[in-house]
């Protein structure tokens, strides 16, 4: 479903992508691993065209992402930003109906209340958090917010940078179940960057591990543990000796 | 260093100048072209008429009445020097009217208005809100630009028909209470001298330096750099941005108005 070609991005002398191929199959879930800093949340910005590249193809069902309406594409996708990025002028609950108080999926405000108060709850959050307004809550609540926000008009397409990052195990734990529910139950595409290796065995049908700026392997969530890859052993025990440098 | 180094600088240095120009004056064409078509967000146009034009109302009611009484000072001591003391009611009006109500209604919503619509758009591009808006299908011209630039070019010339009469009430207070004049004569007076064209050169300074102030902001907040570091350096320019180029169209309307 999502094809990229050899895609490249730098940023002035930081050469970020160096030519990223990847397919993402429809209604499969796929993890991106990989060190901080490799260009795994700008990976999944050029797919949303918030960051262009500067070479290579990226096809959403066969067709070329830059090309066409651009509303459509948009409406297919949610996104949970690594920061969060809700907006601090609005309460809660209208960080999460955004996208249902206006434009082509306008309801009306009661229904989007309600369905906010819903998505709001399965992401482990009580009702009270509705009204008030994102600089109001926790670091972690406020990712959940995030989560709820980017699965509100349940999209076809969801991207999800770093969703456990900043929460307790138990809570890790529910939104890794979610995750999971969503695109089993509900058939969507997930693609989710994480560096939570529990996290990673618990959502993935396929792990893909950025490294150098290329995907440095990718496989069945089933063959993470004997890739066979030096690279992707270091990065899954966590050693701070091997191929991988532990200064970049 | 060759002698011809500092005509390389200058020359960029036009040159950047001139290239930020028509970035900027593109960026304006977009922005008035996203008020005309849909679709529309009414309760952020609701926002920025209360934030631009409402809560502007103190900081512009405060600077005219100051204003227009210094000017009834100055009128009055510097027409004794050749007794033409009784011109005060008449140079006030028209100094309100023509000059210092506009530009000084427009300094004051470069200060107030523009660096707190660069700031907040700032931030909202440092903290990734402006790519969350895209994600959620909604373009950044049309929920953030237009509707600020719009309130500010409808409730600006309101502002400065406000800071007119509260310049010359300022005015009128200064000269009926400590330069002796009679009341009646001294409004008659600023009644009769006034023109229609007076008038609308003010309203007209006011919905240019209005777009002027919002769009400085809107363009400086959305060209923000990274970080907090990123957000200053977008407040600092917009605003001077903004006070220059008022002065500068300043300069120009009141040729196009009154040199003719
Ligand atoms: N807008 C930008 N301008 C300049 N450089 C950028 C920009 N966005 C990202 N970068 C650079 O691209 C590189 C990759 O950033 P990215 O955010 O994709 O990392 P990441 O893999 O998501 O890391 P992490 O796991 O820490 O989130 C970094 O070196 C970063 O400095
Ligand atoms: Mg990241």
């Amino acid at each position: 479903m999502i094809t990229l070609e050899n895609v490249n991005k730098s940023f002035s002398d930081n050469a970020v992508l160096r030519g990223v191929s990847l397919y993402v199959p429809k209604g499969s879930s796929m993890v991106i691993i990989g060190g901080s800093g490799t260009g795994k949340s700008v990976a999944l910005k050029c797919i949303l065209g918030l960051v262009t590249p500067d070479s290579g193809r990226i096809l959403v069902d066969g067709r070329d992402a830059t090309q066409g309406d651009r509303d459509a594409f948009l409406a297919r996708f949610g996104m949970l930003f690594q920061g969060g990025a809700l907006f601090d002028s609005l309460p809660v609950w209208q960080n999460v109906a955004f996208r249902l108080l206006r434009g082509a999926l306008a309801r009306p405000r009661g229904e989007a209340r309600e369905i906010a108060i819903e998505k709001l709850r399965r992401v482990g959050l009580t009702p009270d958090v509705a009204d008030r307004f994102p600089a109001e809550l926790s670091g972690g609540m406020q990712k959940r917010v995030g989560l709820a926000r980017a699965i509100a008009a349940e999209p076809e397409i969801i991207f999800f940078d770093e969703p456990t990052t900043g929460l307790d195990p138990i809570m890790a734990g529910v939104i890794n179940d979610l995750i999971r529910e969503i695109v089993t139950e509900m058939g969507a595409t997930a693609v989710t960057i994480t560096h939570d290796m529990s996290s990673v065995r618990a959502i993935a049908d396929t792990v893909a591990m950025l490294h150098g700026g290329k995907i440095r392997w990718t496989g069945p969530v089933s063959q993470l543990d004997t890739s066979g890859d030096p690279y992707v052993e270091q990065f899954v025990h966590g050693r701070a000796e091997g191929p991988i440098e532990a200064v970049r | 260093m060759s002698p011809t180094a500092p005509l390389g600088a200058l020359g960029r240095a036009v040159l950047a100048v001139l290239a930020l120009f028509g970035r900027v004056t593109l960026f304006a064409v977009d922005a008035i072209g996203h008020i005309f078509r849909p679709p529309f967000y009414p309760r952020e146009f609701g926002l920025a008429l209360l934030n631009v034009g409402w809560l502007s109302l103190p900081v512009v009611g405060l600077t005219a009445i100051f204003t227009g009484g210094a000017l009834a000072l100055q009128i009055y001591s510097g027409g004794a020097r050749f007794n033409a003391e009784a011109v005060v009611p008449q140079i006030v009006a028209i100094g309100m009217v023509r000059e210092l109500g506009p530009v000084l209604v427009g300094l004051m919503i470069a200060a107030r208005v523009t660096s707190s619509i660069a700031a907040e758009i700032a931030t909202m591009k440092v903290t990734e809100q402006i790519d969350a808006l895209v994600t959620l299908s909604t373009h950044p011209m049309k929920y953030l630009v237009a509707p600020r630039v719009l309130a500010a070019l409808l409730t600006v010339p309101a502002l400065v028909a406000v800071g007119d009469v509260i310049g010359i009430a300022g005015g009128y207070v200064v000269a009926v209470e400590r330069l002796g004049f009679n009341p009646a004569t001294y409004l008659k007076n600023t009644v009769d001298f006034l023109e229609m064209r007076d008038i609308v050169s003010s309203l007209v300074k006011g919905a240019a330096f209005g777009t002027i102030a919002a769009v400085m902001g809107c363009y400086f907040g959305m060209q923000s750099g990274r970080g907090a570091q990123g957000v200053g350096r977008a407040t600092k320019g917009s605003v001077e941005a903004a006070a220059v180029l008022i002065l500068a169209a300043n300069f120009l309307l009141t040729g196009l108005f009154f040199s003719l």
